[in-house]
């Protein structure tokens, strides 16, 4: 395994082929000998996955008290004073063997298998094999391909039964829906009949299957690997930020294979972030009787609407049309009558660009990259940073959050592996159960709107419920006795600090007020000073957008207006006057026509993806002036008066934040379709057309910029991004002590066949070779001064986090009322395939989204006399909305739980959701 | 609703209990659905999965790898003729050509009434009396083509009622004699094993 934080551990010293090499004790055979620079031939072993011994290709000979005999290296340990010898005759016949008999079975024909020139097979076949065939018999054949999932399909005549597949499901997803079925040479991997695998991480079974026997619906027969160009980045789907090697041909994506960052996705990915690479390339399905609503494609030229009609137009045009709109707004209302809400899609560097515009050429402080689904900026910025690592190890870990399967996929797999292999204890304090669950050491379940209240409960005091349903979950008391002295676990008596906590905090229910959270939130900093926390936001680049100032109240690089004013004045020119309005404040303010007239939306669907849609139209429908800046057609686009296309994922170069506040490099493998551009270069156009010169004409100028002005970025310079040591990016704000200072150590090539990248995943490493290059050597900042981020005396410049206080975040504490007996707390949860651009433009991943549901307890279904499936009327004070309700074991009663970024049925959940209650009380009636 | 009966089901949570990870008691329940079934139905699996908490994929794959589960339907009598070195010297092959021969069908085949399937078997640790039958895994001794046609005609007839229960039932699935402890101290024993590996651990940690 590569490094992992720890106390040093324990090493043995073994004879390597004559040389004595030094190990870590149990490490096993074929791992140490990697280290040491000697490649064993393997096929089942995988570096994060454990060892199962089953394919016999890694046989070395091992000194035992019975003279050398072959052993499997991957499945045995070293031992003090053992001999092990990789390249005898004896060693090499056995190989040759082991080729011989997968080759009796495995078909060649590699001329038509999308791994052939990638193959494992085929690669250690030429290395290791015997050369010739003695086999000339009828091979088998079955039928081809067997669809195990709508992405995965399985020949299995090339099945070599390595069980890489069967134990990522397992061991890794936690999801064992496939399996080995059958004896002998009849072995098979194989789904439960109608029981498909549809795991959110079915394609790294893919990634890691070492021949072709699995294949990808979106890539099968689309491209021949050598024809592939590559380049290494990271993936903004989520804001888990997994590195991905991206693989183009023809300026055309052909596919994203996970790459193994150590500290984030350890080279899996999901299935959502693998595949939405198909709306980057803008393959359209064609409208349909099924589907009669096919997506248009990318948008690729500006438009702008005539005659109420969008049409098209030039860059110049489209951006003189733009900048008068905002000035009209401008001088109408002032500057704070020109809003923005998104930015989470962009680059850091877009994200600063924009901020730059509003706040210091418009001057406007009324921007927001969250949509109402996300966390005061205060929060975000504020509340002490916890990494994915030091969540994984933590003493415990507190999940106040949504389902992280399906906000944050890769995170979830990290945590789950953290707690199966308890490396921590999860806690978990939520409305419904979720994929973790099951992992959870205690599981407190609380009425939606009281998650507050059972925090202070938790922290020793009160009680749970501030007004429990009669019938509801009640949260009991030995629980959380239980989480209370798991918090404290492991310190000494009386010290509950909570030191070594990690509360990954996030929106468990969009129906449920931020504040909710916040509450929880602020209570568990005050009461837990020791805790870290780590934001589960799950946008994209949201992190880096509110790092880099697109949040009211503050300034690039985690700097509050006023803490920042005299620095930014002085480089921006001028900072808005006061705090602007958040996304709830910006449409409300659009919609009663107080104030806000001209709203940009940046590479944000404010009318599809605002929870409170209502109000969300409200406010489009009464702008004065709407612009648009897009990669796809969105619903927001009908209401925009200007569009403007922009370069999406995999377009754009820079680098983005993750939701650790780890900055990683993005780079460009396509060029841009039609006329469309990065979103920095639009800012820095339309501050030109509005009279402003933002003095930006790269992104390497950019980051500069923001490296020299955003206290929080200080250090983290493009040097020390792009140093091998940093491949996995920095978190920010830069401690240098943190900072790897020697190349990550390659990893086993065949862990990831298909990614080339010579230095990091490619050839096996020789001896000799295993030291960084002496050119690497430790990275060191400019100047060599103490971490980045602090204030810089004589210069003005403020310290990172100056000015931002989660305890007095501007979020008023909404009132949550009584439950009413007959009423039901909805949960509004999101889910991984949504009807967002990525999914809905892919045409693998349209299919998958699941339909609405309103899911409750069996006991409040039969209440109605509803059979599970029927249709049920939901019907909030704000609208009402039809859906098939499912009886669902898990939901507690009093509850009920509708996923709320799918395409519902008839209406729309977001219809119910009033964005400024603390929580949404439904009826639930029976439709007949 | 549970597919399985609920005199299966208790006995399926007793087989439980009986281990201290609930999924080391799958191959038990397969033979339990198969005395209630004669043959693994899907339904059955599921239900096999839910009580063990593992995947109705895991199910099948433990129950295709075995022969004595079936995945397939079987009939209400499971013929198994032994082949290996005893049998085979004592005319096993010979007795399953005319069993073929006699019922109409081949090995791994079922009679077109449900009544038979026949299956070539490996050894069945009844080499004294070769060729070993059984029937729904009771020993029916050495049988001849002759004594065989017989045999057949009293499974038609269910004259063998007393002795062959319906689908192939392991006894030793029944078999209470098996844990005699006391389940409490079972429980402590259990419990006094988890510290004794805590306090390794524990120590393993401090030295490390």
């Amino acid at each position: 395994m590569p490094d992992v934080p720890g106390p040093p551990e324990e090493t043995v010293t073994f004879v390597l082929d004559g040389r004595e090499v030094t190990a870590r004790k149990g490490e096993m055979i074929i791992s140490a000998a990697e280290r040491a620079g000697t490649y064993i031939p393997r096929f089942c072993h995988h570096p994060r996955m454990k060892p199962v011994g089953m394919c016999r290709m890694c046989l070395v000979e091992v000194s035992g008290p019975r003279g050398a005999t072959l052993q499997p290296s991957c499945y045995m340990s070293v031992a003090d004073g053992m001999e092990v010898v990789t390249a005898s005759d004896k060693v090499k016949k056995a190989q040759d063997g082991v080729l011989e008999l997968l080759l009796v079975n495995h078909p060649l024909d590699c001329p038509v298998c999308d791994k052939g020139g990638e193959c494992p097979l085929q690669d250690q076949t030429l290395a290791y094999g015997p050369g010739e065939s003695r086999f000339v018999e009828e091979k088998r054949h079955f039928e081809k391909p067997i669809a195990l999932s709508e992405l995965v399909l399985l020949d299995r005549e090339r099945c070599i039964q390595c069980a890489r597949c069967t134990r990522f499901a397992a061991e890794v997803a936690g999801e064992a829906l496939i399996d080995f079925a059958g004896r002998g040479e009849r072995v098979e991997v194989a789904t439960f009949p109608d029981r498909p695998f549809s795991s959110y991480f079915s394609g790294n079974t893919v990634q890691i299957c070492p021949v072709g026997a699995l294949t990808a619906t979106p890539y099968r027969f689309t491209a021949r690997p050598w024809d592939l160009d590559q380049v290494e980045s990271t993936c903004t789907t989520c804001a888990v930020g997994c590195r991905v090697a991206v693989q183009s041909s023809a300026n055309r994506i052909t596919r994203l294979l996970g790459v193994d960052a150590d500290p984030v996705n350890q080279s899996w990915l999901c299935d959502k972030g693998r595949y939405a690479y198909e709306a980057v390339n803008g393959d359209e399905v064609a409208a349909t009787p099924d589907a009669p609503d096919a997506p248009d494609g990318r948008v690729t030229q500006p438009l702008v609407r005539r005659g109420g009609e969008l049409v098209p137009a030039g860059w110049g045009e489209a951006l003189r049309a733009a900048a008068d709109g905002l000035r009209a707004a401008r001088s109408a209302g002032g500057p704070g009558a020109v809003a923005l809400l998104g930015g989470a899609q962009s680059t850091n560097e877009g994200a600063y660009v924009w901020a730059k515009l509003m706040k210091g050429v418009l001057g406007t402080d009324s921007v927001d990259a969250q949509l109402g689904d996300g966390l005061p900026a205060d929060l975000v910025l504020g509340l002490p940073q916890a990494t994915i690592d030091e969540a994984c190890h933590a003493r415990a870990v507190l999940l106040l959050t949504g389902d992280l399967r399906e906000e944050l996929p890769v995170l979830f797999l990290r945590l789950r592996r953290a707690a199966v292999d308890r490396t921590t204890t999860l806690l978990e304090v939520g409305p419904v159960p979720t994929a973790l669950t099951p992992h959870a050491a205690v599981s407190l379940t609380v009425r939606p709107g009281d998650t507050a209240a059972a925090v202070r409960a938790l922290l020793g005091g009160g009680s749970a419920e501030a007004h429990p349903h009669p019938a509801g979950p009640t949260v009991d008391d030995a629980d959380l006795a239980r989480a209370r002295r798991l918090l404290a676990d492991g310190l000494p008596d009386g010290a509950v600090d909570g030191t070594g906590v990690v509360v990954v905090l996030g929106r468990p229910s969009v129906a449920e007020h931020e504040s909710v959270v916040a509450d929880a939130a602020r209570a568990l900093a005050q009461a837990l000073p020791g805790a870290r926390f780590l934001l589960a936001l799950r946008r994209g680049n949201v992190r880096g957008a509110l790092e880099l100032g697109l949040a009211p109240g503050v300034l690039p690089g985690r700097v509050g207006l006023e803490a920042g004013r005299a620095w930014f004045s002085a480089a921006w020119g001028a900072v808005p006057d006061a705090a602007g309005r958040d996304a709830a404040g910006i449409l409300s303010a659009l919609a009663g026509g107080e104030g806000v007239r001209a709203l940009v939306a940046l590479g944000a669907d404010v009318a599809g993806d605002y929870p409170d849609r209502g109000l969300a139209a409200r406010a489009l429908e009464a702008a004065d002036f709407v612009v648009d800046i897009t990669g796809h057609r969105t619903s927001t686009t009908d209401h925009a008066d200007v569009v403007l296309p922009v370069a999406v994922a995999h377009e754009r170069a820079g680098t983005t934040t993750n939701v650790e506040g780890r900055v990683s490099r993005l780079s460009q493998k396509l060029v841009p379709p039609g006329e469309a551009w990065p979103d920095w270069m639009i800012a820095a156009e339309l501050a030109a057309e509005l009279g402003g010169d933002l003095g930006l004409t790269s992104d390497t100028e950019i980051w500069s910029e923001v490296e020299r002005l955003a206290p929080a970025f200080a250090g983290c310079t493009a040097r020390l991004l792009d140093a091998a040591a940093t491949r996995d990016g920095v978190v920010v704000p830069v401690d240098l002590a943190a900072v790897p200072s020697h190349p990550v150590h390659p990893i086993d090539p065949m862990g990831t066949p298909g990614i080339e990248s010579a230095e990091r995943q490619g050839a096996p490493p020789r001896v000799g070779q295993s030291a960084p290059p002496p050119s690497e050597g430790p990275v060191a900042l400019g100047d060599g001064t103490a971490s980045g981020g602090d204030a810089v005396p004589g210069t003005g410049r403020p310290a990172a986090g100056a000015g931002i206080d989660p305890a007095a975040t501007g979020v008023a504490a909404v009132h949550v009322g009584p439950a009413d007996s007959y009423s039901l707390r909805l949960v509004a949860r999101r889910r991984l395939y949504d009807a967002g651009a990525a999914v809905t433009h892919s045409p693998s991943l349209r299919p998958l989204v699941p339909a609405a549901e309103a899911h409750c307890n069996p006991h409040d279904l039969d209440a109605l006399a509803t059979a599970s499936g029927e249709p049920v009327r939901l019907r909030s004070a704000r609208g009402t909305v039809e859906l098939a309700g499912r009886a669902d074991d898990g939901v507690p009663r009093g509850v009920v739980v509708v996923d709320a970024n799918v395409p519902a049925g008839a209406g729309t959940l977001h219809d119910l959701i009033d964005a400024a209650g603390a929580v949404t009380e439904v009826r639930m009636e029976s439709v007949r | 609703m549970s597919h399985l009966r609920p005199d299966i089901l208790e006995r399926a949570r007793e087989l439980i209990a009986l281990y201290p990870r609930p999924r080391s008691a799958l191959i038990p329940l397969c033979h339990l659905a198969q005395e209630q079934d004669g043959w693994l139905r899907p339904e059955a699996m599921e239900e096999i999965a839910a009580l063990l908490g593992i995947t109705p994929a895991e199910v099948r794959g433990t129950a295709s790898f075995y022969d004595m589960l079936h995945t397939e339907p079987v009939g209400t009598y499971l013929v198994s003729i032994c082949t290996n070195i005893a049998c085979l010297l004592g005319g096993g092959a010979e007795l399953l050509e005319h069993a073929e021969a006699h019922l109409g069908i081949r090995v791994g085949g079922t009679t077109a009434d449900g009544m038979i399937t026949l299956e070539e078997a490996e050894c069945l640790a009844d080499c004294d009396r070769a060729p070993c039958v059984t029937v729904n895994h009771r020993y029916v001794g050495a049988q001849t083509p002759g004594s065989f046609d017989g045999l057949v005609a009293d499974l038609r007839a269910g004259r063998r009622g007393d002795e062959i229960p319906p689908h192939g039932t392991l006894v030793r699935v029944r078999r209470s004699t098996g844990l005699q402890a006391d389940p409490a101290s079972v429980a402590d024993e259990r419990a006094a094993m988890a510290e004794a590996q805590a306090a390794r651990a524990a120590a393993k940690e401090e030295g490390s």
